[in-house]
């Protein structure tokens, strides 16, 4: 069935078909609209969920984590400040290994205030121990949330998983989506059965417990191996989500990459504005691809070292300032998986897009253009570039 | 399933529950918290009028009641907060240092 919704529209869409147990959340811009149209359907009698209003996201977060506890399939949304909020809980909700499955609309966190896109408010929260998808257009984001639970309820992964898309920019713009039967969905992603949960009468169980250094450590390994098996889950169910839908997914998207001597690296929306400067660029016979990073946790280190090993020049293009001054988040970890490679491309940095600055089609052919002077010269220049602010100053990208 | 006594210091993390989850009730009676306890607190039986006030107000599960009579301390978990001590109102709770029971 095809219907016209914003991306925001699609993931409470996805809830709904789902009628998961409990959502916890607070509104928050430019999310607002997940747990706005999801409490109509709660007031409309659509769902049997109990939606439970809070005071702030770490009341959210917390519902979350008691109501996955206690056994029930607990869902929510966020974004920016209001993750930020989360993010004691974050770690609790991965920690107890609850599957949690949260929609995070990509946000600026502040300062100075902005509600505009970049990937600052999730790439916070990469080392949470979430798993996390992020969507390029709205399709993607209802497709992703629909795979989240099979992904984390999966006895071998058990993790909470965070669906990101950007804000505004996907999360209010409307695209004609393909939806699946609700039958369909609920069929997918089944019921929610763990073996262990606080409402077993049978069976007493504590959760959370104080953890003395000496078993800290095995359990933050047990988490960690946890995020290594979600790497092959999330494969065997992207392949099932292709049966029903046809529509295909893996941990990264290679766009014309076969015969690419020069790529970019990129998360969410930007891909589409990347791939028709790709095209415009491989009409005139410059062999240049495009990578788009659908699953960041677990990292596709092997798989990006994989697919960039025959390039020459790659600028991984960041969303998010790390303030690490050596590099975004996306470059820091794309670097090191290539480092393993006999044959390594030039790699460079690209931080663009920040607090919603615009992103065009000419903005990477620019990128592609120091990709091909740094293949034919060898010399990569600088490393670790903005793009996109104004300077008094003659700047590589700027 | 691991219980709660079967897990040691020597348990690999294969064999620990996800997250440390623990599947029964009542596991504080296998560790011996008190320990920890810096300051210990002498029972004045001779004082004490069992009005019972000291029972809740102990964080833990050191002073045992046994037909409407506070008994004695048990100081498995007692930490030695003094808590006891400062609500009792006819001193029938003495602080003394160190961790060893007077």
């Amino acid at each position: 069935m095809m219907k016209f919704m914003s991306g925001n529209e699609a993931v409470a869409y996805a809830m709904k078909q789902i009628d998961p147990d409990v959502m916890g959340a607070f509104p928050i811009t430019p999310s607002t609209d997940i747990p706005e149209v999801f409490a109509g359907y709660v007031a409309n009698g659509e769902v049997n969920t109990e939606y439970v209003a809070v005071e702030s996201e770490h009341s959210s977060m917390s519902v979350c984590i008691a109501a996955q506890a206690a056994g029930a399939r607990a869902v929510s949304a966020t974004s920016s400040c209001g993750l930020a909020l989360m993010y004691e809980l974050l770690y609790v909700a991965a920690s107890s290994r609850l599957p949690i499955s949260m929609a995070c609309v990509n946000r600026a966190l502040t300062g100075p205030i902005n509600i505009n896109n970049d990937h600052s408010d999730s790439m916070g929260a990469r080392d949470s121990g979430w798993i996390q998808l992020y969507a390029e257009n709205n399709q993607e984001a209802y497709d992703n949330f629909i795979q989240a639970m099979p992904i984390g309820e999966s006895p071998a992964v058990r993790l909470p998983v965070m669906t990101c898309m950007d804000g505004f920019i996907t999360s209010h713009a409307m695209e004609n989506i393909e939806l699946l039967e609700t039958a369909a969905v609920k069929a997918f992603v089944g019921e929610y059965r763990p073996e262990h949960y606080l409402l077993k009468k049978d069976n007493p169980l504590a959760i959370g417990p104080y953890d003395i250094s000496a078993y800290y450590m095995e359990h933050k390994v047990q988490g960690a191996e946890a995020m290594k098996a979600a790497k092959a889950r999330i494969l065997e169910v992207a392949a099932e989500f292709e049966k029903v839908s046809g529509r295909k997914y893996g941990l990264i998207e290679e766009y014309r990459l076969e015969d690419a001597e020069t790529a970019v690296v990129l998360i969410g929306s930007s891909a589409g504005t990347g791939k028709a400067a790709v095209d415009r660029l491989r009409s005139q016979g410059v062999k240049a691809g495009l990578i788009k990073i659908r699953v960041f946790r677990p990292f596709p280190g092997e798989e990006l070292a994989r697919a960039l090993a025959k390039t020459q020049a790659v600028a991984v293009l960041d969303k998010s300032e790390g303030f690490s001054a050596n590099g975004g988040p996306v470059f820091a970890e794309t670097r090191s998986a290539l480092y393993d490679l006999k044959d390594r491309p030039a790699l460079v940095n690209i931080v663009y897009g920040l607090g919603g600055r615009d992103i065009r089609v000419e903005d990477f052919e620019r990128v592609f253009g120091r990709l091909a002077d740094i293949a034919a010269s060898g010399e990569t220049g600088p490393v670790y570039v903005h793009m996109g602010q104004r300077s008094q100053a003659q700047e590589v990208m700027a | 399933m691991i219980h709660a006594k079967d897990i040691n210091e020597k348990t690999p993390w294969q064999e620990l529950t996800p997250g440390g989850e623990i599947y029964e009730a009542g596991t504080a009676r296998l560790y011996n918290t008190g320990t920890w306890r810096t300051d210990t607190p002498f029972f004045k039986q001779e004082n004490c009028k069992h009005c019972m006030l000291c029972v809740p107000y102990c964080p833990d599960s050191a002073i045992p009641v046994q037909d409407g009579k506070r008994q004695d301390f048990v100081f498995m978990h007692c930490k030695g907060c003094g808590i006891c001590a400062e609500i009792c109102p006819f001193e029938a709770i003495e602080m003394t240092p160190g961790g060893a029971p007077k």
